[in-house]
């Protein structure tokens, strides 16, 4: 394999693994912090419980995804310092307001919501949670205008002496139609992950242990299963936006999603098919008629182009090479997140049926529904973003820069395959010890709250102290800094 | 001012940040087995930065990013060349990241001697190899005419940049040890500053022969003589941190270290500039704060954004160290998280409702 093979499985490997954890912690953060308000609200105990809980999964999440995320960001200029030679004036200026805008709220404030719980007033001890939830969305609206850019690239003029792109208008970049389209599928997606994660665990301790804090439980599976179906309905609405721009701008891709090589009125969207995707060779495919158009152009007559008009005139635009992408992993990738994706609805659906009125859940096929719910959107989101990258090629940056060109020109085979080999075992290293701590996290169920938190996050009840605390400790939290013994109420 | 000089400078004001603020995290890492003596005190250790140690980490990203944007020649010849020393820090700062968060969430004692391991080769690494990729980048590497770097891993492995590594380590750990004299209670405190009374000597005879060797290869430096001003000057820094740990006044001593860290990584911008990756092959193929920049363009909409968002980014990390201000001793650690029902041990019942005990109050 050469280097040009290995930097795009490096990319790739990182990229998909690095977003396991992004949309589940986007959700998750929205998810904790609607039980937290909950809780201050009502002071019900249940939603102190759920959001320690359910707080506790996401730190797990979170402290993979920071530590994906910096490898995100060097990569681009270790394996791709040509590409990010040829776009650094434009691509690297919404990764590095994406750092100081929202890398900097999320990890200084979720630090204040897992050690400030017996430091902060219980209202701004809330807020930092809900801070912390809106700096991944300005994070994602970020590095999502950076890869909009590499799909559709607007407000730039290529420098006829340097040769590179250079910025012409940051607020073309920030509001290029591919990610003003993009925003709302992902963050959608990132909901429905979260949900989908919150509603399988609620089930299963509903179905495994049916007598252990089953309010609460019962509570977040509606909350998880309300998430996913909203969530659910706007990811198709966001996503049928998203079909019509991707048309319009890579109409390449769109045809590639349907492995439909002749240019169609009234295009037919294949649920599957059996046999080769070369043309001419189907041997069998069930087909909706009209959606490929509805979903391309808003009509069912819509003419969509197909890859060998599109193939015909790109040759006649940027000279001979091919132009198509992989059609099989975009026709499956295509078919697999929308049907994967979509899978978790029609099990939020399920239960909410399930469970109406007071009904409760139970028999060994929940507990199988319960494992596999969380994984759907994780697997979906994977296969949308191998969709959108893969459609993308050849181009690394669309129309500009094909991808052989945007790689390190000085780096070595060896040197990328240690990375490479280095980085996917750390991974999978990584992930069963994820996995390991989710299960045991998830099999304990609810954490207990001491009392103090009960009456309001605060210490205003001298106590609850560590039975022999400072009694005098009732100024509230902003006073509670003396170096008396009263115990953290977070520790590593 | 040109922009291009503003925004090495700022990029400057970040890595100083970074190795300000992540000087400590990386110190107290290391020192873990030396300082601590058993479970609590290494929490202890632990919970000092606990708080603290992601945002300061994010300091790195915004570094990386800066560059990156402000001058993508740089980024693209710095991080393609420096590949394998920055594989290596990628790979300790995943571990050692994961560490904090999951070594507390079993009970056992393997386990958490493993994120031990990982959370002092995660901090040892990365504090010896910025040493040495900063050398590096003063000391100059061969890049050609096409702003490639052209040598090998091993070229970066040179006696000067050891010792950059060297001086790195040698003040990250001082800082780290300063710092946990500032945080904590008990006899680690009286450990650390013990510590980093004579880390700090170590650290001043490797940093003054670092910066000595440093004006040696610079000497032909645009601004040589504010190389040797700011670097006298973090040389009287560090002793002024030595005289106020032996004093036992930590929190001068704290001012000391970080201000001597400042200054170093100043000094060596200093004797960069213009340059931002002098070549070592041609002067005239070196990276510049000129031919390695954005446009002006670019330049002028990040200056905007940093000028808005920094203060903020600012008053509110402020905010969190004021409000983790407290020093931590053995008696503040709460016992081992909540009693999960194990799998091995059927029967158990689940944990009750509410305790009075406040040790179960685990996120």
């Amino acid at each position: 394999m050469d280097t040009l093979n290995l930097a795009r499985w490096q990319f790739g490997i990182t990229t998909v693994y690095h977003y396991f954890f992004v949309p589940l912690t986007i959700g998750l953060a929205f998810i904790v912090a609607g039980f937290q308000t909950a809780w201050y609200r009502s002071k019900d105990e249940r939603y102190l419980r759920l959001t320690k809980f359910f707080g506790k999964l996401l730190l797990i999440n979170f402290a993979m995804g920071v530590a994906t995320g910096i490898v995100q960001e060097f990569q681009f200029g270790m394996n791709w310092s040509a590409y990010s030679r040829f776009v650094g004036d434009i691509f690297g200026a919404p990764l590095a307001m994406e750092g100081l805008l929202a890398f900097f709220l999320e990890s200084t404030f979720l630090g204040l919501w897992i050690f400030g719980w017996d430091k902060l007033s219980p209202r701004i001890h809330l807020a930092t949670i809900w801070i912390a939830a809106f700096g991944t969305f300005l994070s994602a609206y970020f590095i999502l205008a950076a890869n909009s850019f590499m799909q559709h690239p607007v407000g730039y003029r290529i420098n006829p002496v340097s040769g590179r792109a250079e910025l012409t208008d940051i607020v073309a970049v920030l509001t290029n139609k591919v990610a003003i389209v993009t925003f709302p599928h992902t963050i959608l997606a990132a909901f429905l992950t979260g949900g989908a994660f919150v509603l399988g665990i609620a089930v299963w301790q509903l179905v495994r242990h049916p007598d252990r804090d089953r309010s609460a439980f019962r509570s977040a599976a509606k909350a998880g299963a309300i998430v996913v179906v909203i969530a659910a309905l706007g990811v198709a609405i966001s996503g049928d936006r998203q079909a019509k721009v991707m048309t319009e701008v890579q109409p390449m891709k769109m045809a590639a999603a349907e492995a439909l090589y002749g240019t169609k009125n009234n295009a037919g969207f294949s649920i599957f098919t059996v046999g080769t995707l070369q043309g001419d060779s189907e041997v069998y495919s069930l087909r909706i008629p009209g959606l490929l158009s509805y979903l391309g152009t808003g009509d069912l007559n819509g003419k969509v182009e197909g890859i060998n008009n599109i193939q015909a005139a790109y040759e006649a635009k940027y000279g001979p090479g091919n132009y198509t992408p992989n059609i099989a992993l975009t026709y499956w990738t295509f078919r697999l997140m929308i049907g994967i994706g979509m899978l978790a609805a029609l099990g939020a659906l399920w239960v909410l049926w399930a469970m109406r009125q007071g009904r409760m859940l139970s028999g060994r096929w929940w507990v199988r529904a319960a494992v596999v719910l969380p994984f759907t959107p994780l697997l979906g989101n994977s296969f949308g973003w191998i969709f959108t990258e893969m459609g993308r090629q050849p181009w690394i940056v669309f129309g500009l820069m094909p991808t052989s060109a945007g790689v390190s020109p000085g780096t070595g085979v060896a040197t990328v395959l240690i990375s490479l080999i280095g980085f996917t075992l750390i991974y999978g290293f990584l992930a069963v010890i994820e996995m390991k701590l989710l299960v045991k996290t998830i099999r304990a169920g609810l954490p207990d709250v001491p009392r103090a938190a009960l009456v309001g996050g605060g210490d205003n009840d001298g106590s609850d102290g560590n039975g022999d605390g400072e009694p005098g400790a009732n100024g509230g939290p902003a006073e509670g800094h003396s170096d008396g013994e009263r115990q953290l109420a977070f520790a590593y | 001012m040109e922009l291009t000089t503003l925004w090495f400078c700022l990029i400057a004001v970040l890595w100083i940040g970074y190795f300000v603020l992540e000087g400590f995290d990386f110190g107290v890492g290391i020192l873990m087995p030396f300082l601590a003596r058993n479970e609590t005190e290494r929490r202890v250790m632990i919970n000092t930065i606990g708080p603290l140690w992601d945002g300061n980490e994010v300091w790195l990203l915004v570094a990386g990013g800066a560059t990156f944007a402000a001058f993508p020649e740089w980024y693209a010849t710095l991080f393609s060349g420096f590949y394998l020393p920055l594989f290596l820090i990628l790979v300790s700062l995943i571990f050692r990241n994961v560490a904090f968060e999951f070594r507390g969430k079993q009970q056992d004692t393997t386990w958490r001697a493993w994120w031990d391991r990982a959370i002092f080769f995660g901090s040892l690494l990365p504090a010896v190899l910025w040493g040495v990729a900063f050398a590096n980048i003063v000391r100059g590497v061969d890049i050609d005419a096409k702003k490639e770097y052209v040598g090998s891993f091993f070229d970066l492995l040179n006696p000067y940049a050891i010792l950059g590594g060297l001086v790195t380590l040698s003040l990250f750990v001082t800082h780290g040890a300063v710092f946990i004299s500032l945080k904590t209670t008990g006899e680690i405190r009286v450990r650390a500053r013990a510590f980093a009374a004579t880390s700090a000597l170590a650290a001043a005879v490797i940093a003054l022969a670092f910066l000595g060797w440093t004006y040696g290869q610079r000497r032909d430096a645009q601004h040589v003589v504010w190389f040797v001003v700011l670097a006298v000057l973090a040389a009287a820094c560090l002793v002024a941190a030595l005289v106020a740990i032996r004093a036992g006044r930590e929190g001068w001593a704290f001012v000391g270290t970080a201000a001597t860290i400042a200054l170093a990584v100043a000094a060596l911008f200093v004797s960069l500039f213009p340059d931002v990756m002098p070549s070592s092959l041609s002067p005239t193929f070196s990276l510049t704060t000129t031919n390695a920049s954005s446009t002006h363009y670019t330049l002028k909409i990040m200056t905007w954004v940093a000028v808005a968002f920094t203060p903020l980014v600012l008053v509110y990390q402020g905010w969190t160290y004021h409000v983790f201000r407290q020093r931590i001793g053995t008696e503040h650690i709460p016992g081992p998280p909540s009693p999960s029902p194990s799998p091995s041990s059927p029967g158990q019942q689940p944990p009750v409702r509410v305790q009075d005990d406040p040790v179960t109050t685990d996120v």
